[in-house]
């Protein structure tokens, strides 16, 4: 019989076949692959209620120009229904530049807000109590002073640490393979996380102290099996660090959690979420022995991709959106972030930001999806497929280990090389129109008109540079260097590093102050170039 | 023999997205071009010294951060300043039209942006690159 195409293909290259039966579920066995949720291996959800109980948290990433508009911004979200808060920081934040730099320049509020010194924290939360609202926050490489400057504005709200509920990005596994936002050399970088893991499991138990992430790894090219073997095989790596550490396997494994893309394959991605909670319900209980039900759970945060907007008929990029988050729904997702129409453009207009907002909500009011659990439980497509992705994302698991781990897998350059050789051949695919992209490569339209979008101009790098004037003009100079050499001694004599920090960020140290003089010891490190 | 044209691709600034031009390079090498890449955080003098010390006869800039105008404008003074001008700039990334015009009054020959294939930038290197 005739069929449009050779070969019907994900946009993984994962080859679907007509059609999935009986014979693809021979070897089921429904509490030994499902289960029920909220029961091991987790496959149909990890809460018994899902989002019969509570609808996900819609967290929106968002921040931009200086903690004054951004503040303004978040309170708009909050306004319209929000449940969660963000932050996107500038790359001068990201890589632990202040934004008086000669490497800043024209880089200041750009991408994200702008974060010197507390004071630009301490204006960001301005009127938002940090017990009442969980914020998180992606970064890496500086994550240890992000999370400080976090805390000591807690400490100044009268907000105790135990109340403090939040995330912080801190992969920085992810950062050499795939986003690049590093700070210091893989291991001193591995060796902060722990100092952060060890503090947060005593100081701030509500703390997510890692969001163990596939998104990048996905954006930056890779299928969605790599995306899944990689996170996971990074999980192991953090769960190693924590044990040689010393630390108890149950008391921070719970707190370790994950952050998926959600791109456009709607199947393949539902698959990949269930395939993502067995796999790591296995391997916590299988390879680690954890004895807690809550270091087997595989909690996440997912984001539609970015990757797969179009800069051309941008109003399209919201029926991408909207399959998107649908699949993260139907695959269990904790959290949810829908991207704006116009970000292929800029960062989102307020109007972009609200409709994306109204994505979610209409999926979780208006669309049903939301009554039962796992609604494809038991789909034969499906089934086969989370098989398929728990299988693919085992076998690079496998390798890694081969390898020595993934410091060493990351030494060698193995996942980088992956994700440039799967990110080659998608490209490749969309030149021959072996896969189609809506408004790019076929259904063209010529000379379109311009979309209004947020416009971020230099005003914003002067606005900035004045703040950071005023929080140094204020604060007692030794006091900082005082600070800042304690920082020094705990960075090399292998003290954990947060306290130092905490009162480096309560003395209004710059961020980048604090991270040179970790810097000092730990070193630099040097994109290898691999492509 | 004839001397290939070298084109070296970088990442200036502080923009750490690198699959488009880990893309672009791998595509340019395939066209038959020596690339050289950079990798990521080169500031522009670091790219300015590469291009000199490399000998190439064109330089592609990637910038997604919105920093363009600065980083584009600082390579092409460097480049004045060590009298290098001939050396043919093109890049991509978040550019809107109207800081394409403007880089392209800077002087900068071409920018490829969201969308653009890797064919439609080989051609483009193969009409306006050629060897110093």
């Amino acid at each position: 019989m005739h069929e449009r195409k050779k070969e019907f293909t994900t946009i993984s290259s994962r080859p679907i076949r007509q059609i999935y039966g009986p014979e693809d579920l021979s070897n089921f066995d429904y509490n030994r692959d499902l289960g029920a949720p909220a029961h091991y291996p987790f496959t149909r959800g990890i809460h018994s209620t899902m989002y019969r109980g509570q609808i996900w948290t819609m967290r929106q990433f968002s921040g931009f120009g200086t903690a004054v508009e951004t503040n303004k911004r978040y309170k708009f979200l909050l306004e319209h229904g929000q449940t969660g808060l963000s932050v996107a920081f500038d790359f001068p934040t990201l890589m632990g530049y202040d934004s008086d730099q000669e490497r800043s320049q024209g880089e200041v509020g750009k991408c994200g807000v702008a974060i010197d010194t507390l004071a630009d924290m301490e204006t960001l939360f301005d009127g938002i109590p940090l017990d009442k609202v969980t914020t998180s926050m992606t970064i890496n490489g500086p994550a240890c002073v992000l999370l400080a400057m976090y805390l000591v504005v807690a400490e100044k709200q009268g907000v105790s640490w135990d109340k403090v509920g939040g995330t912080v990005q801190n992969d920085v596994l992810k950062e050499f393979i795939a986003q690049h936002s590093w700070a210091f050399p893989p291991e001193p970088s591995m060796r902060v996380v722990v100092d952060m893991i060890e503090f947060c499991t005593k100081h701030v138990p509500k703390w997510n102290t890692i969001s163990i992430s596939g998104y990048h790894i996905r954006e930056a090219g890779s299928t969605a099996a790599q995306e899944l073997g990689l996170t996971l095989a990074d999980g192991i790596a953090y769960v190693d660090a924590g044990i040689k550490r010393g630390l108890d396997v149950d008391e921070f494994a719970p707190r370790l959690s994950f952050f998926f893309n959600a791109h456009n394959d709607f199947f393949e991605e539902i698959a990949k979420y269930r395939a993502a909670r067995r796999l790591w319900a296995k391997i916590m209980q299988g390879r680690f022995h954890a004895k807690k039900e809550r270091s087997w759970i595989l909690r996440f945060h997912t984001q539609t991709a970015g990757c797969s907007l179009t800069a051309q008929q941008p109003y399209n990029n919201v029926v991408r959106t909207t399959v998107q988050a649908l699949a993260a729904v139907m695959g269990g997702t904790q959290s949810l972030h829908t991207n704006s129409l116009d970000e292929t453009l800029a960062l989102p207009t307020e109007n972009a930001v609200r409709i994306a907002l109204r994505t979610q909500q209409i999926i979780a009011h208006e669309s049903g999806v939301t009554n039962t659990i796992d609604p494809l439980g038991g789909s034969y497509f499906v089934e086969a497929l989370t098989n398929e992705l728990e299988r693919d994302a085992r076998e690079i698991i496998d390798k890694i280990d081969q390898m020595g781990g993934m410091l060493k897998a990351i030494e060698i350059g193995w996942p980088q090389r992956q994700i440039a050789e799967a990110s080659y051949r998608y490209q490749k695919q969309i030149e021959s129109k072996e896969k189609i992209i809506v408004g790019l490569n076929d259904f063209v339209v010529k000379d379109e008109a311009p979309i209004e979008i947020l416009k971020i101009t230099d005003k914003t790098q002067s606005a900035q540079i004045e703040r950071l004037k005023k929080a140094k003009a204020k604060r007692d100079d030794a006091k900082v260097r005082q600070r800042l050499s304690s920082l020094r001694e705990a960075a090399k004599t292998n003290k954990n590093v947060m306290e130092p920090l905490l009162d480096c960020v309560r003395a209004y140290a710059t961020q980048n102050e604090m991270i040179e003089t970790m810097r000092s010891v730990f070193g630099e490190y040097r994109d290898p170039a691999i492509f | 023999m004839e001397k290939r044209i070298r084109i070296l691709v970088a990442k200036p600034g502080l923009d750490g997205h690198d699959r488009g031009v880990k893309v672009v390079a791998r595509a340019l090498r395939d066209a038959g071009y020596e690339v050289i890449y950079t990798g990521l955080h080169q500031t522009p003098e670091m790219i300015v010294s590469a291009a000199i010390q490399e000998d190439v006869d064109a330089i592609g800039l990637s910038i997604l951060s919105g920093a363009h105008l600065h980083l584009f404008k600082k390579v092409i003074d460097l480049l004045r300043a060590q009298k290098a001008e001939d050396i043919k700039i093109f890049g991509g990334g978040i550019i809107s039209d109207e800081d394409v015009a403007l880089l392209k009054k800077m002087g900068v020959g071409e920018i490829f942006n969201p969308g653009t294939s890797t064919d439609n930038i080989v051609s483009w290197v193969k009409r306006h690159v050629k060897v110093k």
